[in-house]
């Protein structure tokens, strides 16, 4: 296990390289000129990637690395250490963030630009990215939750980037206080495995659960209070609703945060506790309920949505949502392996329609675009690869990761199998619905922008062609055994996920013969490309637009609506808690406790006033009353 | 004699500050209270060598009833004394820039206040205690009387026979405990050591008479009213220090005065008290949401935080109890912050209301951030002062009670709610009539924001002198409540 110690050195730099870069920009930011801040950013987050790839080559995939920094929290024989953990699964995450973080930070130097807060924007970024490299290199739950709670942070300042809209700061609001939710499970879950195995370090505490018995009810309070704090930062049901909204942001930000990295911090979470959740089969139906459900909910949404980042969004939600339910039937590495193709093509959509909002001069309904292909035509290219590969069309990237998802579902599920796919079949419609839309027939905006149409720089479209290449050929890191091949990325993560499978093997059938695999596949890729041609039919041979607001109805309103999830949470949530915050303090405050207190003090008042009145001056009341005082005395003497 | 230099040097200086004229009070007062704290700085370094023993002063002072002039600082006295001699010097920098009357009498009575309140952390005798106890009433009265808003007589009157009535409790506490005591002794010593020999019907009155003290001291909902109104109405600085430092006498005190003392008391009436604890934080925390006044929403986020201060002390486990005191620490600064904010916004505006705010960020940019970084501390942002605190004391109350800590926790969901609406509403948005006109900070506004924030930060990333310091403090205390 033990591995050479000169990995130490570029290990613990990979987390540094951002912070530095983003104490540079922050502190020092004012003085440097705006053009290098964003090269500054992006060389420090490629430094990171360099050390990352060094760990990547030099690390086997057998071993792990573990760095302990400092004690962090310790008295007496608790203690808490600053530690990281470098292993496949954490060289994974980092690949992706440092990656496709290195190609958006490029990719924002053009399209931030001419914006007046450029500085300000790349030094929230890095904050990012050392916020989500702390995330995934931690080696305890604690450190986790640093980033955890971290990313969220820059989440929320990145989304309310553009401060003086009072719509982007609710979302922004909203997006903390919704992840601030799932984080309570978390830390709850945290002092659950504290508690109970003394220890927030994963290797001690699978090591402790596995000695537990299966499905015991500590080890599933465990794991669903840790679920709930993964649907809060990966945007799953119920805590779903502030990622739509987070499209406020600047698309950068939509593509790195809210696409390829942060929102997977949950899928990432699970896979790291893996041997946790593989020991409670009930919390795994659990998220592969709600990963299933979601799935299903944002693909529907998704069909009827207007707004190019908004259908981007929901899919994120939806593609989420079907990691999960990958996660739920215990295939863990093919989770992660749809985390990173999905990391690919998602991230080169949102940075595509970035492209397309650029060129629109931030024109983000698809009603209002059309035709676009004939004028910006690398962003349409790489746009449509994009779109191939999250349709799942072989041999792009998001076929083999989606396929294989299936494959197990189906071992696993008949139901969940059917509604993956009738997820897939919606997601090939809508994206489809959205290439047409936006780059097909004649442009149906104004004249003035129609003029001003043009191709991003090259900054810009050099990130999106690198990522259209990854989107096309990505997937080979996982080729099927149905092919012959050997799955590389399995193979990559078998150290860090066999201890979970070996789990989950004991309790499991065999897998699906290749026969049926086969089946499996032309199933889906047929239906994938039903979907699409249904999509040319609709939008290209019947020029058919989306509807206007106003004239929808019935269920197609309740669609495009969300099905009125905010609305409800709102009036069920929101609504009454200001109602009790104005009762407490009005009813309870002032008029209970306040009163009470209030009149104590009348009471010794009034007591005072009326006991002054004794003191009269006449001597003939004072020998009264002493006699009378007396007497008394002698009365409780003799009878009591 | 270090004890003795530290604890009458703010006293000494508090004179030379009223002599030196209203020209130069603010000035001569920040250079004494910095002295101070570089006494404070040297006794840390000797602590770190010799440990507590050599700061233990003992003299008799009255031979019948046997009241001795004791003074001790252990670890957690001492840290305390630090967070005292922290803060002074910053609250009086806050205080530069700004138009006060009488200057000389004004930063007088702080550095009083901060003599009171050094003894009141390091006194080993519980009449000595008491003193100190009620002298640090007399100076944040005369501040908050002389030099506070519209709306102070009612209020200061409300806030002084409040407090003196838990006092006037405590006093018929410490004469109980002299009776009942076998030694007849007000010693910190003797009426530790004679805890047990005091019979349980009497630990339990003898509980509510100092609990209800520091109840109204700390706050502990339903004892929290006159609190709000008092921040509201006192000067920045003297809402500085009754948030920052004044209260924590209160939670101190519970680990000093309380616990140990009366065991069997806690034993019987702690599972009552940390309920009242656990409901009024997320009261607390429920008002908050819709404060429109900027003070008294940080009042409320302030009754939420030291709930759950006195929550993780009523917890009864080490972990509850270093979080406790991590957690004070960090609440004083972060207090004194967020009100240091609220009295910058109104000096430029001259509002404090919510709603008339907003886009402040355009037009002060060094001024948001550091607001933001105060605002992080106080929402328990990991890697900042508040999570270390909040983490520790949510898994004490957890290891009491899984249910009172889901409960509790509530309050990092509300506490995001209220201080982000609030920054939102006061900093982002676009600028209006009021804010337009808002100059950024000044320099001594600079510094002290600078100094806040850093030490945020430090001790969010490095906690650990903090519990080094406590550790056997409170070990030492906790022995002592675990009955076996």
């Amino acid at each position: 296990m033990l591995t050479d110690s000169s990995l130490i050195a570029p290990g613990m730099l990979i987390p540094l390289f951002p912070l530095i870069g983003f104490l540079i920009n922050g502190l020092f930011g004012k003085y440097l000129p705006k053009s290098i801040t964003g090269w500054i950013a992006s060389l420090a987050v490629l430094a990171s990637f360099c050390c990352v790839f060094y760990m990547f080559t030099n690390l086997p995939s057998t071993g792990s690395l573990h760095i302990d920094l400092f004690n962090w929290i310790g008295f007496a024989n608790f203690n808490i250490s600053f530690g990281y953990l470098i292993d496949p699964l954490s060289i994974t995450m980092m690949l992706v963030v440092t990656g496709i973080g290195f190609l958006i930070h490029v990719y924002s130097i053009g399209y931030m630009h001419d914006d007046e807060g450029v500085t300000r924007f790349f030094t929230y970024l890095n904050l990012f990215i050392f916020f989500m490299l702390l995330l995934v290199i931690g080696s305890n739950y604690l450190v986790m939750f640093i980033g955890w709670e971290g990313v969220g942070l820059c989440s929320y300042l990145l989304i309310g980037y553009w401060f003086k809209n009072d719509a982007f700061n609710d979302a922004a609001k909203k997006a903390f206080v919704m992840n601030r939710i799932g984080d309570l499970g978390f830390l709850l879950g945290m002092f659950f495995i504290l508690f109970n195995f003394g220890s927030l370090d994963y290797a001690e505490v699978m090591k402790q659960a596995s000695l537990l018995p299966v499905g015991s009810a500590l080890l599933v309070t465990i794991t669903l209070l840790l679920f709930v704090g993964a649907t809060g930062k990966s945007a799953q049901i119920p805590l779903y609703t502030w990622l739509p909204d987070a499209m406020a942001g600047p698309t950068p930000v939509s593509a790195l945060i809210h696409a390829a990295t942060m929102v997977t911090a949950g899928i990432y979470m699970i896979t790291r506790s893996g041997v946790l959740y593989a020991m409670a089969p009930f919390s795994m139906e659990i998220v592969a309920i709600v990963g299933v459900a979601t799935c299903l909910m944002a693909a529907i949404i998704g069909l009827m949505q207007n707004d190019i980042k908004k259908v981007l969004a929901y899919s994120t939600v939806s593609q989420l949502g079907l990691m999960f339910a990958a996660l739920g039937i215990g295939a863990f590495a093919s989770g992660m392996f749809h985390l990173v193709t999905h990391a690919f093509f998602k991230a080169l959509l949102f940075l595509g329609s970035g492209s397309v909002i650029h060129a629109l001069h931030g024109e983000q309904d698809i009603r209002k675009m059309g035709g676009l292909s004939k004028y910006i035509k690398v962003t349409f290219i790489t746009f449509l690869i994009g779109s191939i590969a999250i349709s799942g069309i072989p041999p792009f990237a998001g076929f083999f990761s989606k396929d294989e998802i299936l494959s197990k579902a189906f071992e696993h599920s008949k139901i969940i199998w059917a509604i993956l796919s009738i997820s897939s079949m919606m997601t090939a419609f809508y994206m489809f619905r959205l290439v047409y839309l936006t780059f097909f027939n004649d442009f149906r905006g104004t004249e003035v922008t129609k003029k001003h149409i043009h191709e991003s720089p090259s900054t810009m479209t050099i990130p999106l062609i690198i990522l259209a290449v990854l989107s096309i050929f990505g997937g080979f890191i996982g080729l099927p055994s149905v092919l012959g091949f050997a799955h590389k990325f399995q193979q990559y993560l078998s150290a860090v996920t066999a201890p979970a499978q070996h789990i989950l093997d004991e309790s499991h059938a065999a897998e699906v013969s290749h026969s049926t695999e086969w089946i499996l596949i032309f199933t889906a890729v047929i239906a994938a490309i039903a979907s699409i041609l249904y999509a040319r039919y609709k939008y290209i041979s019947n020029k058919e637009q989306p509807a206007e607001d106003a004239s929808l109805t019935g269920i197609n309103k309740m669609v495009y609506n969300k099905f009125y999830v905010d609305e409800i949470y709102e009036t069920c949530i929101v609504k009454p808690l200001k109602v009790l915050s104005d009762l407490f303090l009005v009813l309870i405050d002032k008029l209970v406790i306040d009163l009470v207190v209030n009149a104590t003090a009348w009471v010794v008042g009034l007591s005072g006033r009326t006991l002054r009145l004794v003191q009269n001056g006449n001597t003939g009341f004072y020998v009264f009353a002493m006699v009378f005082g007396i007497i008394v005395l002698f009365v409780i003497r003799l009878f009591i | 004699m270090m004890t003795l230099l530290i604890l009458f040097f703010p006293l000494i200086a508090s004179i030379l500050v009223f002599a030196s004229g209203n020209n130069l009070a603010s000035k001569v007062a920040l250079l004494l209270a910095a002295a101070e704290l570089a006494i404070t700085v040297y006794v840390y370094s000797v602590y770190k060598q010799t440990g507590a023993d050599s700061f233990y002063y003992f003299k008799e002072w009255i031979s019948n009833p046997k009241i001795s002039f004791h003074l001790g600082m252990d670890g957690l006295s001492l840290l305390m004394v630090i967070l005292t001699n922290f803060l002074t010097p910053i609250i009086i920098l806050s205080a530069f820039n700004r138009n006060i009357e009488n200057a000389k009498a004004y930063f007088s009575l702080i550095l009083f206040m901060q003599f009171a309140l050094i003894g009141v952390f390091i006194a080993y005798d519980g009449l000595l205690y008491y003193i100190f106890w009620e002298l640090a009433l007399i100076p944040i009265y005369f501040i908050a009387l002389r030099w506070g808003g519209p709306n102070r007589v009612p209020v200061t009157l409300k806030f002084f026979i409040y407090t003196l009535a838990g006092s006037l409790l405590m006093l018929f506490g410490f004469i109980m405990l002299y009776h009942y005591n076998p030694s007849h002794s007000f010693d910190i010593r003797e009426l530790y050591d004679n805890a047990s020999k005091i019979c349980s019907c009497n630990q339990s009155w003898l509980f509510w008479m100092f609990f209800l003290a520091f109840a109204i001291k700390i706050p502990i909902v339903p004892f929290h009213t006159w609190q709000a109104d008092t921040y509201k109405e006192a000067p920045t600085q003297g809402t500085m220090l009754l948030a920052g430092i004044m209260l924590k006498m209160g939670t101190y005190s519970l680990l000093r005065w309380l616990l140990p003392v009366v065991p069997a008391g806690v034993a019987q009436w702690g599972p009552l008290a940390i309920t009242l604890c656990v409901i009024g934080i997320v009261y607390a925390s429920v008002i908050a949401i819709m404060q429109k006044d900027l003070k008294k929403l940080f009042a409320y986020s302030s009754v939420a935080h030291v709930g759950l201060i006195a929550a993780g002390i009523f917890s009864l486990n080490i972990q509850g109890f270093q979080g406790s005191v991590v957690q004070m620490m960090a609440h004083g600064v972060n207090v004194v912050g967020l009100f240091f904010c609220a009295d910058i916004i109104f000096n430029r505006t001259k509002s404090l209301q919510v709603e008339g705010l907003g886009g402040i960020r355009n037009v002060a940019p060094q001024f948001n951030t550091m607001f933001m970084i105060v605002v992080l501390g106080s929402v328990a942002l990991p890697l900042t002062n508040g999570f270390i605190g909040e983490f520790l004391l949510l898994f004490g109350v957890y290891e009491y009670n899984t249910w009172l800590s889901v409960f509790s926790g509530l309050t990092i969901i509300l506490g995001a709610v209220y201080m982000f609406r609030m920054f939102q509403r006061v900093m982002l948005g676009n600028t209006s009539e009021t804010t337009s006109v808002f100059k950024d900070l000044m320099w001594n506004e600079k510094i002290v924001l600078a100094i806040i924030a850093i030490t945020i930060i430090v001790m969010g990333i490095y906690p650990k002198p903090v519990f080094d310091m406590a550790q056997p403090a409170l070990q030492s205390i906790l022995d002592k409540v675990i009955i076996k």
